[in-house]
């Protein structure tokens, strides 16, 4: 096709760089400069979609953000796919493949149009609610169908190649939207040197001045933005960020900016130079100051059939004309009730196709624009408005009619213009949804006839947002906010010298929204309020008069605003259909609330770089080379990757395992400990901060001894435990659970702080900073001595639970002969940057007790059969250390009350039904239980069945020869020798018996030796 | 996204850096054997959740390591001060509501 | 033993140490030289890290500080008290800490000097192992540390000789502007290689090299000791 609508002169295109791109399988040529809208426009690509729910023909009836229906799928390849990009807002490129999100199986040929020719009455509002959702089990069902049929765009089935990232930003003043008024902001703030960031959705900056009839200083305004974005690019502390959309507005100005930095260029990022460059970015800007300038949204006027292609805002037709060089049709008819949509009509005029009419629902247009067009000779019908579009795939005539506002009926003889394009404009719609996402509630101004936004502290509404559309007005209005935002943070600077603009002179507007038809309202062929959604007005009627009488209810009822229009075109109409049916006034009747983000925003750009490897940080430990090159598999834990299990050749998880516990139990086995949490802490008061923060007592612990010890919160219920060692009288090492490292040293610190601030002590995590190897097994202490002679690890001088130091393989380490395996065990220490070294030497002197290394299911078995509880996995934060028949950890005649002591007495916790920890030994020796398992007390069935606990940890044992399990049961401690079931989903019903939690070597002379 | 002024850095410091931890100024009973079961309880478990002027705890978790008070309005997210642990607030119901009095 | 343990963990044989970004790969394209590059990354392994913790105060306290180390105690947040002759720094971290950094090897010379001067409620916690130096260089840097950080990297709010500590990536870092263009992350061992990651794939598009890691110095060893002594 040959671009039949294109004008030969004008425009802000290129004519020297045509580009070729294909919609729907078609391709077509435009020009640099355009959009993909304004190319499809100047190809006469009459239909676009298909429409939501009643699928019909769709036309392009706007030309920025509020675009309900030109909303396409992009990419030329499949990892490339991009739903919900507007047409009117996607710059064209060499190259570009779109196509239509509706319509199935193509918007031409549309198998739902059947339906939706005759769907208006099958398909009222709440129509999903009242057909589909019963019954609820077929719901899958009906919503793939309808979701096919109604085609919402699809995401890529392939990896996005695309990188996307984040930037944080802090600024005086930020300037949302560049035009006027935003513009004549950014300059005055910039001078006066505060830090600027103007950012605007668009492709280029200047925004109604960019199609502009009026000139600024006797040259087009397009010259005077050139010559505004020229001297702010000289500022160094002003950034310019076209292609931007603030898109969330947060607490505090606190502002997201969503830049497409590459989607202008193509449908994947390209590189430059090798490098990878960001597609998309997101901003985050804390800004001192807030200037919103983001204009209008103009409203056509609800009228029936005003969804037939060929059906544009008045405003739209303009830009397509001025800034394009496009004009969408030959044939106009413009419906307004306002001055400023005759822009429309002259502009077509202008560019020598025919002016039908212009339709003016007053009945004495008065103004300088009004003036204009009748000396054109263009004919004006006053007191009249377009009620129908005539037309299918494209207008083909306007019947207009003699309207009575007040009493909103048709009020004169029906006329039939013939026509292909009707441009209507009900008024001018601030756009508030940014400062309504701080929970601002826009208000109503009657002389606008529109809402402004609400107040939010530090932001400065400017020019057309706040009423003030006309440019001398908005360049006035943003020069002085810029001035005294600038002040505001600081900085002094004088008012810019405003250029001259003529004053045009505009009449009044008259409030007209749903325009009367000859039939009732409710009868009346279908006018659109909200075309995205295919919401019509007799659907809100009929919402008002189902009882929906909220605006948020007959949203919702209805469906009005929502999805990726959030309420652009056709909330404030709506929201006036709604208040004509409640009889009451717009304001009462109030507005909906618009959150984030203004316009659809891709994953990539939220995501940023938290992703692939980024997505959350992994921990390493200074062994970590070793286990790899090892062929360890990883089990993450918190942010750690640990060592899960260290498998040889072919061998299962399981066969590793087992061969890894034989190896403690029968020799020796290393573990990397590292990952514990480590917590120095030093202080005149230490021992007593021990005292208040465990359960157990610390006063005698000698200096070179350690001890296990429990943390409660002050609710009684375990938190974390580790073993602390004295190794100064004022100094101690406490470890902590891996994943609670943090959470530890935090609550230490919340006690020191703002309950205990007189005791002298401080902590410090000092995780990181030591290497932990616990090797463990009866040839420990052989291994070990192979590789110090400066610690006497014989049985006597070097008891369990004592801490030595000395050098390990030349290395100064701290040893601590603590046991998680109930085996001979000892610790090893060292600063991490020399652990590789210790390591490896022990692995070089250990091969001759097959020294193995082990990870942490290995860990876990064996500690299981010791009956030693992990946190997190015996207790869930409602265990009590008497529950996990811990008395002996348990100091009640330690002076001080402890944390937790005081809710230990409670009935509650004193309660001998509680569940408690047990043992349980399946009657089956083979048989795991799932970890999660409830436990029952009868076998057979019945309901409601009391469940009376849970498996907690379950293994199969080598060193049993069989499978065991820990478990919490009601009043478990009694219950020992009882037989209780697991009922499992298949319908298998396990039985166990309850037995002691220690399964192995009960009196620990094993780790005696 | 708040901005929070921690009155130890003696700076604005973005939200991600803090974490809340609860109501402000709940004091342990300093005899918590002598305390009755419901008294423990209350101070375990029961907090203000006021529509309006509140009182928090905070925590500077990625900065001085250090808690403080801040008296944030729970409806407009403003925050009124901050404080160190160990004391008063300045803005509180009371003084607003006799200022509201006053007028 | 005594009321605090003491203990220099550096070996006195030969011994390789590892840092903590020993195993670290790179997986993004590198520039081919650091001129090329808007960003250069190089470690600063092995130094000596000490958390100090003590009462601002105390002008004893402060007194013993500087006579160790040469340089006065920084009471509130701002700058670093540095000096780069000698590879010392004193950082406020909090009202009651402070991170020291000396050369390599010389952080227990210095936990003991510190422990010969100050007396009362005070501590010393050696942290060397548990964190590394990444030096930042370059035009770009800026920028880059925009994409990591929430904290405001512009002069007005950064100047040259600032210390702080903030949220980096999804883990946390201490900052330092040592120069217009250089500047100093102090990072977590186990959080390393995340972080450095993270610093190569943000700063591919600017153009990044990474140096060779800044050799262990062990000429500087006297340095704090004579300081000590001086003190005395
Ligand atoms: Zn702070």
């Amino acid at each position: 096709m040959s671009q039949q609508n294109r004008l030969g002169t004008g425009g802000r295109i290129d004519r020297s760089r045509p580009l070729r791109f294909t919609f729907n399988g078609v391709e077509l040529q435009g020009f640099a400069g355009d959009t993909l809208a304004s190319a499809l426009l100047a190809n006469a690509v009459d239909v676009v979609n298909r429409s939501f729910k009643y699928s019909r023909p769709r036309g392009i009836v706007a030309a920025g953000a509020e675009e309900p229906n030109a909303v396409v799928q992009l990419g030329a390849s499949e990892a490339a796919q991009v739903p919900n990009v507007r047409a009117t807002q996607q710059a064209l490129y060499g190259g570009l493949v779109a196509a239509s999100t509706n319509g199935w199986p193509n918007v031409d040929k549309d198998l739902m149009g059947v339906i939706g020719s005759v769907g208006g009455k099958f398909m009222p509002p709440g129509f999903y609610y009242k057909t589909f959702m019963a019954p609820a089990s077929m719901w899958p069902k009906y919503e793939k169908y309808i979701r096919k049929a109604a085609g919402l765009g699809r995401t890529p089935k392939e990896k996005d190649p695309d990188i996307y990232d984040h930037i944080n930003r802090h600024c005086d003043v930020l300037v949302i939207g560049a035009g006027p008024a935003g513009l004549a902001a950014a300059l005055a703030a910039g001078r006066s040197g505060a830090r600027v960031i103007l950012c605007d959705e668009q492709e280029e900056m200047g925004g109604s001045l960019l199609d502009s009839r009026e000139l600024i200083d006797g040259r087009p305004a397009s010259a005077w933005v050139a010559s505004v974005l020229a001297e702010l690019a000289t500022m160094p502390e002003v950034l310019l960020l076209p292609r931007t959309t603030a898109n969330g507005y947060h607490d505090h100005n606190f502002v997201t900016l969503h830049e497409r930095r590459t989607e202008h260029l193509a449908d994947l990022a390209p590189s430059i130079n090798g490098r990878r460059q960001v597609r998309a970015r997101m901003h985050r800007v804390r800004a001192g100051e807030v200037i919103l300038a983001t204009g209008t949204h103009e409203r056509p006027l609800v009228f029936s059939h005003n969804d037939v292609p060929g059906n544009m805002v008045a405003g739209a037709v303009s830009t397509y004309i001025r800034r394009y060089a496009v004009v969408p049709g030959r044939r106009l008819v413009l419906s307004t009730s306002n001055d400023h949509a005759y822009r429309a009509a002259l502009d077509w005029h202008d560019a020598g196709r025919e002016v039908v009419a212009i339709v003016d629902a007053r009945e004495h247009p008065d103004g300088d624009l009004v003036n204009e067009a009748r000396s054109r000779n263009i004919r004006i019908i006053p007191g009249s408005a377009v009620i129908e579009a005539n037309g299918k795939k494209r207008v083909s005539g306007a019947q207009v009619a003699r309207i009575d506002i007040g009493g909103f009926k048709v009020a004169g003889r029906v006329e039939t213009l013939s026509c292909d394009t009707i441009a209507s404009s009900g008024g001018y719609s601030p756009v508030v949804h940014l400062a309504a996402h701080t929970g601002a509630r826009p208000e109503w101004r009657d002389d606008i006839l529109g809402f402004v936004p609400g107040k939010v502290p530090g932001m400065t509404p400017v020019g057309g947002v706040q009423g003030k559309g006309a440019i001398a007005e908005a360049l006035a209005d943003g020069a002085a906010a810029g001035v005294a935002a600038a002040q505001r943070t600081g900085f002094q600077v004088e008012a810019p010298a405003l250029p001259k603009v003529a004053k045009v002179r505009e009449g009044r507007a008259v409030a007209l929204y749903q325009v009367p038809h000859v039939k009732p309202a409710m009868r009346a062929p279908k006018q659109f309020v909200d075309p995205q959604n295919d919401v019509t007005a007799a659907g809100i009627e009929l919402a008002t008069r189902e009882g929906f009488e909220s605006i948020e209810h007959v949203k919702r009822y209805t469906g009005m605003g929502f999805g990726t229009d959030q309420g652009k075109l056709g909330n404030i109409n709506g929201m006036a259909i709604a208040a004509r049916c409640l009889k009451q006034t717009i304001p009462q009747t109030g507005t909906t609330v618009f959150r984030p983000n203004y316009t659809p925003i891709t994953f990539g750009a939220i995501t940023g770089r938290h992703c692939r490897e980024f997505f959350d940080p992994r921990r390493y430990t200074a062994l970590h080379a070793w286990h790899v090159e090892h062929g360890a598999k990883f089990e993450e834990v918190g942010q750690w990757m640990r060592p899960w299990y260290f498998p040889r050749g072919n061998e299962t998880m399981h066969e590793a395992v087992q061969r890894e516990c034989r190896a403690v139990r029968e020799s020796v086995g290393i573990l990397d400990a590292s990952t514990l949490g480590k917590i120095e802490i030093q202080g005149k008061d230490a021992r007593e901060f021990l005292n208040r923060l465990y359960t157990n007592a610390w006063t005698k612990l000698d200096v070179g001894k350690c001890r296990y010890g429990l943390m409660c919160k002050d609710d009684g219920m375990v938190m974390d435990d580790g073993v602390t060692a004295c190794i100064g009288d004022n100094h101690f090492h406490m470890t902590t659970t891996t994943g609670g490292a943090a959470a530890v040293l935090d609550w230490m610190e919340l006690w020191h702080q703002t309950e205990w601030p007189e005791l002298e002590v401080y902590f410090n995590s000092v995780t990181d900073h030591w290497a932990a190897m616990a090797i463990n097994g009866p040839n420990a202490r052989k291994l070990l001595a192979e590789l110090t002679d400066d610690i006497d690890l014989s049985r006597d001088n070097f008891k369990f639970m004592d801490m030595r130091e000395g050098t390990v393989a030349g290395v100064p380490a701290r040893v601590y002969r603590i046991s998680f395996t109930g085996e001979l065990s000892y610790e090893i220490n060292v600063q991490a940057n020399h652990a590789m070294h210790v390591w490896k030497a022990l692995f070089e002197k250990g091969e001759k007790y097959s020294l193995t290394p082990y990870g942490t299911e290995t860990m876990h078995v064996l500690r299981a059969e010791k009956g030693f509880i992990i946190v997190g996995q015996e207790t869930d934060g409602s265990m009590t250390p008497e529950d996990l028949g811990m008395q002996w950890c348990v100091g009640y005649k330690k002076p001080f009350s402890w944390i937790g002591r005081r809710a230990l007495t409670r009935p509650d916790t004193k309660r001998d039904d509680r569940k408690q920890l047990v043992g349980l030994k399946p009657l089956d020796p083979k048989l795991v239980l799932d970890e999660g398992a409830q436990i029952v007390l009868e076998k057979e069935i019945t309901i409601p069945m009391p469940m009376v606990g849970h498996v907690t940890s379950s293994y199969y044992s080598p060193n049993l020869g069989h499978s065991f399990a820990l478990a919490v049961v009601k009043g478990g401690a009694k219950r020992m020798g009882q037989t209780v079931y697991l009922p499992m989903a298949d319908g298998r019903v396990h039985a166990a018996e309850v037995v002691s939690p220690v399964f192995y070597d009960a009196d620990g002379a094993r780790q005696n030796v | 996204m708040l901005h929070i002024y921690c009155p130890h850095c003696a700076e604005y410091r973005e939200e991600e850096e803090f974490r809340p931890k609860g109501e402000a100024h709940i004091a342990r009973p300093v005899e918590p054997e002598a305390t009755s079961d419901e008294d423990w309880g209350n101070y375990l478990f029961f907090r203000k959740n006021p529509r309006g002027l509140h009182h928090e705890l905070w925590y500077h978790a990625a900065g001085c390591r250090k808690f403080f008070n801040i008296t944030r309005d729970t409806v407009s997210y403003q925050i009124h001060e901050t404080y160190k642990v160990g004391q008063q607030p300045s803005v509180t119901k009371q003084a607003s509501s006799s200022k509201g009095a006053a007028k | 033993m005594s009321e605090i343990a003491q203990m220099d963990l550096n070996p006195r044989g030969a011994v390789k140490s590892e840092s903590p970004l020993a195993m670290a790969r790179v997986n993004v394209a590198l520039a081919s030289s650091a001129r090329d590059a808007g960003v250069v990354v190089r470690e600063k392994p092995f130094l000596g890290h000490l958390v100090l913790r003590g009462n601002a105060q105390d002008e004893a306290f402060r007194g013993g500080v500087e006579r160790v180390l040469g340089l006065a105690l920084p009471l509130a947040l701002g700058p670093v008290a540095r000096d780069e002759s000698r590879g010392v720094s004193i950082q406020w971290m909090s009202p009651d800490e402070w991170l020291i950094v000396v050369p390599a090897g010389l952080e227990f010379e210095a936990e003991a000097a510190l422990r010969r001067e100050l007396s009362g409620h005070y501590a010393v916690m050696n942290t060397s192992g548990g964190q590394t130096v990444l030096e930042l260089t370059g035009p770009k840097v800026r920028e880059l540390l925009m994409k990591c950080t929430p904290y405001d990297v512009h002069p007005r709010a950064f100047p040259v000789g600032k210390g702080i500590s903030s949220v980096f990536a999804k883990g946390s870092a201490v900052i330092r502007r040592v120069d217009e263009e250089r500047w100093e992350l102090v990072i977590r061992r186990s959080f390393a290689d995340y972080l450095y990651s993270w610093i190569l794939d943000a700063a591919e598009e600017f153009g990044v090299f990474v140096a060779p890691a800044e050799p262990a110095g062990s000429a500087e060893r006297r340095i704090v000791r004579e300081v000590a002594v001086e003190g005395h």
